[in-house]
């Protein structure tokens, strides 16, 4: 047993050690190691595309997280009185939500988005005052910010809720006893309660759409994130500077996780 | 207190807060039916009775937590059932306190008097939150957070954190169940003499009906959802009105048999094997009905001198200013006696096997209906 699972996480593991070590590499061959250098990385961040579709990434990123965290927690303030019957039905869609591979998000949001485009830029030329300049609805930001939203508000209803069900329902009965407003309660009580779901939920929200490859691969339009820079750019090879680049969202991925981890443990003990 | 005295001032005298014909369904479920109560001002009333009688529901209507079924809630004279709880002028101490976690003490304290609009200024909060610290003996305590406290103090910043509002009527939540029975006796103490010291109406509700009867000027006595009887602690106790809360408020014998005759405030009760117990019955029953008298421990003498029923020692306790007898009767099974130190002196002691004889004032017994 103990073999078996050394083997999963090694088998899991050493890809990604593997570039992170390659990233470094002095050489530029991807498959051998020439000594320590930081040079990948320089000349990661002062490729102009490289850049760019950082600067996309981090714009989708904050703002689908913000979105999603958002409207995900007024959505799990509004299922708490959601009970019976219902309440199972938006479970059961949240966790589908989910579990849906990315790939039929992409196809989905894609065909969607192209088919209301389709449908609503010629009713916006007709009704547009001036002769020209009509706004042409496209795939792009809009596009990626509201899929990786969408998907990423799952996530923050489902770790807000499970914040809110460990939250003593008699706090907020407590707060109205003592005069407090429901918004009153609200500010003062359950935020400062559920904040930590909230934040790591921010975190993972935010996560998931910096290292998204598949639905932005779908809806991206004429943006490239980095991601989809990675992909189009090992059609040309592996080169340490794409391990670089990798190394560097697995970094801030990482970080976000372990960041939201320990924000979750300590609101439980605090909590 | 003096209203409860002069039946004219009383008459004048809205009640505090009253419950009138009020009802709490959840679905299926009967939580509270047809409530009638009215609560005078700086009273301390309990409700009392076993788990799932429906105090708490009863005490959530007044605090506003739960709208009821049907019926009225009235505060200070006006209907309040469709008044949210952050506007009713009462204050609630809860079971497990539910004080804020995230919170020190003092801003536990001061949440109340912050939520005040016009906002009372920060030295006057500081001032009001001082103050309530030291009513519940807790100086110095401001700053810490509320995990630092053991259950005992928790419990006091509770209390602290609902008087300082001042509120008309407070509202408890059996909030000694979770202290140990020491803590629970000195708090028991407190909580009485910071009632009359605050003049503040209190609503208790317990299922310890040693609680209820050290603390309250009345109990109400629940069972099943409704009210079975209220009265002060002695009315209770001297004339329950039924075997029900007889055997709730304090100890007694109940000796089940038939009514034999119900006449002018007589009854007597036909007792296993023919033995007749005449006693009084508050609510009137008629002849050949099964009733229940009922004996209190202390109204029985045991004496060696033979008069009354034969009877043998079983058991004694020793309680220190009276000792407690376990007698058996041929007919009537096994019941307690509370002898006083000063009979039993008289007496000599009675050892376990010993010969006695049991007897009471003719006509002490109460006669109740069976429920
Ligand atoms: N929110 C609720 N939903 C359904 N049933 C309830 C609810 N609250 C109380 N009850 C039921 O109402 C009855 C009375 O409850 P409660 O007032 O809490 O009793 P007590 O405080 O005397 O123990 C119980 O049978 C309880 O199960
Ligand atoms: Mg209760």
């Amino acid at each position: 047993m103990r073999i078996y699972a050394l083997a999963v996480y090694l088998f899991l593991y050493i890809p990604i050690g593997v570039i992170a070590l390659f990233s470094f590499n002095a050489g530029r061959h991807a498959a051998q190691f020439q000594g320590f250098s930081a040079q990948w990385y320089g000349k990661a961040l002062s490729n102009p595309f490289v850049v760019d579709a950082f600067q996309t990434s981090l714009i989708v990123a904050l703002t689908s997280a913000v979105l999603a965290t958002l409207f995900g927690t007024m959505a799990a303030m509004a299922l708490q009185s959601v009970k019976g019957r219902l309440r199972v039905a938006f479970d059961a869609l949240i966790y589908i939500a989910v579990m849906v591979p990315g790939i039929v998000i992409g196809i989905a949001t894609l065909i969607a988005l192209v088919t209301l485009f389709d449908w609503l830029n010629p009713l916006l030329a007709a009704v547009w005052p001036l002769a020209e300049g009509a706004p042409q609805l496209s795939l792009g930001y809009g596009s990626l910010i509201a899929a990786h939203g969408l998907f990423a508000m799952a996530l923050v209803i489902i770790i807000v809720r499970a914040r809110m069900a460990g939250m003593d329902r008699s706090l907020v009965e407590a707060s109205a006893d003592l005069g407090a407003t429901p918004w009153g309660t609200f500010r003062q009580v359950t935020l400062p309660q559920i904040f930590p779901g909230i934040l790591a939920g921010f975190l993972l929200a935010f996560t998931f759409s910096f290292d998204d490859f598949i639905i932005a691969f779908f809806v991206a339009g004429s943006q490239t994130t980095l991601p989809v820079y990675v992909f189009s750019s090992i059609r040309r090879g592996v080169t340490p500077e794409i391990n670089a680049i990798g190394t560097m969202v697995l970094a801030v991925s990482l970080l976000m996780l372990v960041t939201a981890q320990a924000i979750l443990q300590r609101g439980r003990k605090a909590g | 207190m003096e209203s409860n005295l002069n039946p004219a001032t009383e008459a004048r005298e809205t009640p505090i807060a009253e419950l009138r014909d009020a009802s709490k369904h959840y679905g299926a479920v009967v939580a509270a039916q047809g409530l009638n109560l009215s609560i005078r001002r700086g009273e301390f009333l309990s409700f009392l009775g076993p788990s799932g009688c429906g105090k708490t529901t009863a005490l959530r209507m007044l605090a506003g937590f739960e709208s009821p079924t049907s019926g009225d809630v009235l505060l200070d004279g006006q209907r309040v059932n469709d008044v949210p709880p952050h506007q009713r002028p009462v204050n609630m101490v809860f079971q497990h306190y539910a004080l804020f976690p995230h919170l020190t003490v003092a801003q536990n304290i001061a949440y109340g008097l912050r939520q005040r609009r016009p906002r009372p200024v920060e030295a006057e909060i500081s001032r009001a939150v001082e103050q309530a610290l030291e009513t519940v003996r807790l100086p110095g305590f401001g700053p810490r957070r509320i995990w630092e406290m053991s259950g005992g103090q928790q419990q006091r910043v509770a209390l602290a954190r609902a008087i300082v509002n001042q509120p008309k009527i407070l509202l408890l939540d059996e909030p000694m169940a979770a202290l140990d029975k020491k803590l629970r006796r000195d708090m028991q103490i407190e909580l009485q003499s910071l009632q009359r010291s605050l003049g503040i109406t209190f609503i208790l509700v317990t299922h310890d009906q040693e609680e209820a009867l050290s603390m309250s000027d009345r109990i109400c006595i629940m069972r099943g959802g409704r009210i079975v009887q209220v009265g002060s602690p002695r009315d209770l106790y001297d004339r329950p009105a039924s075997r029900y809360v007889a055997d709730f408020v304090g100890k007694s014998n109940f000796f089940p048999g038939q009514i034999a005759s119900s006449a002018a405030g007589r009854t007597t009760l036909a007792a296993a094997g023919g033995l007749m117990i005449a006693g009084t019955a508050p609510v009137e029953i008629a002849a050949g009905r099964t009733a229940t008298a009922s004996l209190r421990p202390e109204q029985i003498a045991l004496h060696r001198r033979a008069e009354g029923l034969p009877v043998t020692v079983v058991n004694r306790i020793f309680l220190g200013e009276h000792t407690e007898y376990l007698v058996r009767h041929t007919n009537l099974g096994e019941f307690l006696v509370l002898v006083s130190r000063q009979a039993e002196a008289a007496e000599g002691g009675f050892e376990p096997g010993d010969p006695a004889h049991a007897s009471w004032p003719e006509g002490a017994a109460l006669i109740l209906a069976d429920d």
